[in-house]
């Protein structure tokens, strides 16, 4: 096996991903720790070094916690949702019913329109004067300002997020049912036992790890939200949607801070981190083991 | 009889109650677009088939977006962004499902820690090396689409999933294929890559929606409009018709209509439930 090839083979296939991976990944990723402890009020060229102090001034920003909050409101808003409900229509589409792959594939639509066009749709359905008001004031209740009104504002962005997410995570636990052994089907029935009683002793225990795995995947995505509330309410009304990344981005982009756009960063990257390795080391471990 | 009958009509409903709430805001998009001027579009109740049917808002949308341009930017993008992935990440995993060498471990795990790397954390820096190599826009168009393709050019994703699919194929047949005289690189070429087709092609469609549908980094690192892409023109249209919304959902649709043809078309590698590999964070 060893004389298969020359020892300067490996290496040159694993060459152009390395350099882009160095150049676009591990490089920038270093640069955000030292950008995080430089200076750069004075010139923006010719940085001064001043260790973890931009850290507090970041910690004492009270826009910065607003952010951080609101972005595990969202989390707690999206990730329940898209862990659940997902699972439940996935168990409907998992029988044999005739159109069901007409049904599949309406539900994965907006999995693949991009994001952008989706949050304008829905900044139309959120409109003062629209649908989803006028459906309200049908069952007696008053409109709402969807996006205007700070306590709706960030539960109206979590909405559109679970309406992308719904058929993403279906097709994950679907493909996971179709993994249930289906003799543990038919010795349920041999049981007598019911649908409710089927799916929760023979589906649910042997699909948990992907359970866990849609928690953990659908938390690191709503950590990491960005372009539903930069389409839709640019992190206003008064804060009220601005997520972490969005900070990041303001701060790096708009107000040309670097530095705590840095510091804001290191800190998404600790907090990311956590659940990608809960999810690497406990759910995929199989495809990322040597 | 009858209890199989009550379940599959509980079924379908559902299903189908479902399959309306997903397409409804784009349906709702479609009967804006097509009312007339003569029409009050927040009339209440509203009502979904125009009274005053007309084609008018979309070909004006059309005459004022370079929609064209914008599909074709995207295009470009999204077709190099896929082959360069092809290409890197099944390079990058034959050794590592295959072959033994020194510092194997270090770069597998290197590759690996930057699944947990999210790109949002990063942005800043890969932007200031960016402009450092004049991939951005204003130093011509092929600067601007490099600068568009390559950060996301190779994927430790892509990498990981090809690798498995290596993983799958039995050893002998590389071996015959050397002892026949084969070198390396046709063996992967010649052997490998052609094995592997049906994950290739998961990648593919999967890079393909993920690049088309982008929008942080474009609209970060784009100046100038002969270079948007559909996200970065779709959400431009917000500004420039500012709350006309005929306008604002006649482009919005026409902007997903290539899309959800390419979705149409592909539909069996998306909804097959074969392809978890494609799982991304």
């Amino acid at each position: 096996m060893n004389t298969y090839y020359k020892k300067y083979i490996p290496y040159l296939f694993l060459l152009p991903a390395m350099v882009l991976l160095f150049v676009f990944f591990f490089i920038p990723f270093i640069q955000t720790f030292f950008i995080s402890m430089k200076d750069y009020s004075s010139d923006i060229y010719t940085p001064i070094f001043v260790g973890l102090i931009n850290y507090k001034v970041l910690l004492h920003s009270k826009e910065f916690y607003t952010s951080l909050l609101n972005t595990f409101l969202f989390l707690f808003m999206t990730v329940p949702f898209l862990t659940i409900f997902p699972l439940i229509v996935a168990i409907f589409i998992n029988q044999k019913l005739k159109g069901i792959n007409i049904y599949k594939v309406l539900i994965y639509l907006p999995v693949v329109v991009s994001i952008v066009a989706v949050a304008i749709a829905f900044k139309w359905l959120y409109a003062q004067e629209g649908i989803l008001n006028y459906f309200l004031n049908l069952i007696n209740l008053k409109s709402i300002g969807w996006l205007t009104d700070t306590s709706f504002s960030m539960l109206s962005v979590a909405l559109v997020t679970i309406y992308k997410g719904i058929g993403y995570y279906m097709m994950i636990y679907l493909s996971s049912l179709m993994g249930v052994p289906k003799d543990l089907y038919e010795a349920a029935d041999v049981d007598g036992a019911d649908i409710l009683t089927k799916h929760m002793t023979v589906s649910i225990p042997h699909i948990m790890p992907t359970i866990a795995l849609v928690v953990t995947v659908s938390s690191i995505s709503a950590l990491k939200v960005f372009a539903e509330i930069y389409v839709m309410t640019k992190g206003g009304p008064l804060n009220s949607t601005k997520t972490i990344v969005y900070y990041i981005y303001e701060r790096a982009f708009e107000n040309l801070d670097l530095s705590l756009a840095s510091c804001a960063s290191v800190i998404l990257l600790f907090i990311i981190l956590v659940f990608s390795l809960i999810n690497i080391s406990f759910f995929e471990n199989k495809r990322y083991k040597l | 009889m009858m209890k199989k009958f009550f379940n599959g009509f509980f079924s379908h409903s559902f299903l189908i109650a479902m399959s309306i709430i997903s397409i409804f805001p784009f349906l709702w998009l479609v009967s804006t677009a097509l009312k007339g001027i003569n029409e009050n579009i927040f009339e209440y109740p509203p009502y979904f088939i125009p009274k005053d049917f007309t084609f008018d808002n979309f070909t004006s949308a059309w005459k004022q977006i370079p929609f064209l341009t914008y599909f074709l930017n995207s295009f470009i993008v999204a077709m190099f962004t896929v082959i360069l992935n092809l290409i890197f990440s099944s390079l990058a995993a034959y050794p590592l499902a295959r072959m033994e060498f020194k510092g194997k471990k270090i770069i597998f795990y290197m590759i690996l820690s930057t699944i947990m790397i999210p790109f949002q954390a990063i942005m800043l820096p890969v932007y200031l090396i960016v402009l450092k190599l004049h991939l951005v826009d204003s130093y011509g168009y092929m600067m601007g689409y490099l600068g568009l393709i390559l950060p996301f050019a190779v994927n430790a994703f892509g990498i990981f999933l090809m690798r498995q699919a290596f993983l799958t194929i039995p050893k002998d047949i590389e071996e015959a294929a050397f002892i026949d005289g084969s070198g390396i690189f046709n063996i992967w070429l010649k052997i490998l890559l052609p094995m592997t087709s049906p994950t290739l092609a998961v990648l593919a469609i999967f890079t393909f929606i993920g690049s088309w549908g982008e929008f942080l980094w474009p609209s970060i690192v784009l100046t100038q409009k002969q270079l948007y892409t559909l996200p970065v023109g779709v959400n431009d249209l917000q500004g420039l018709f500012s709350a006309n919304w005929r306008l604002i959902a006649a482009g919005s649709v026409i902007s997903v209509i290539p899309i959800i043809l390419f979705f149409i078309i592909l539909q069996r590698y998306f909804v097959s439930g074969h392809n978890e590999g494609a799982i991304k964070g």
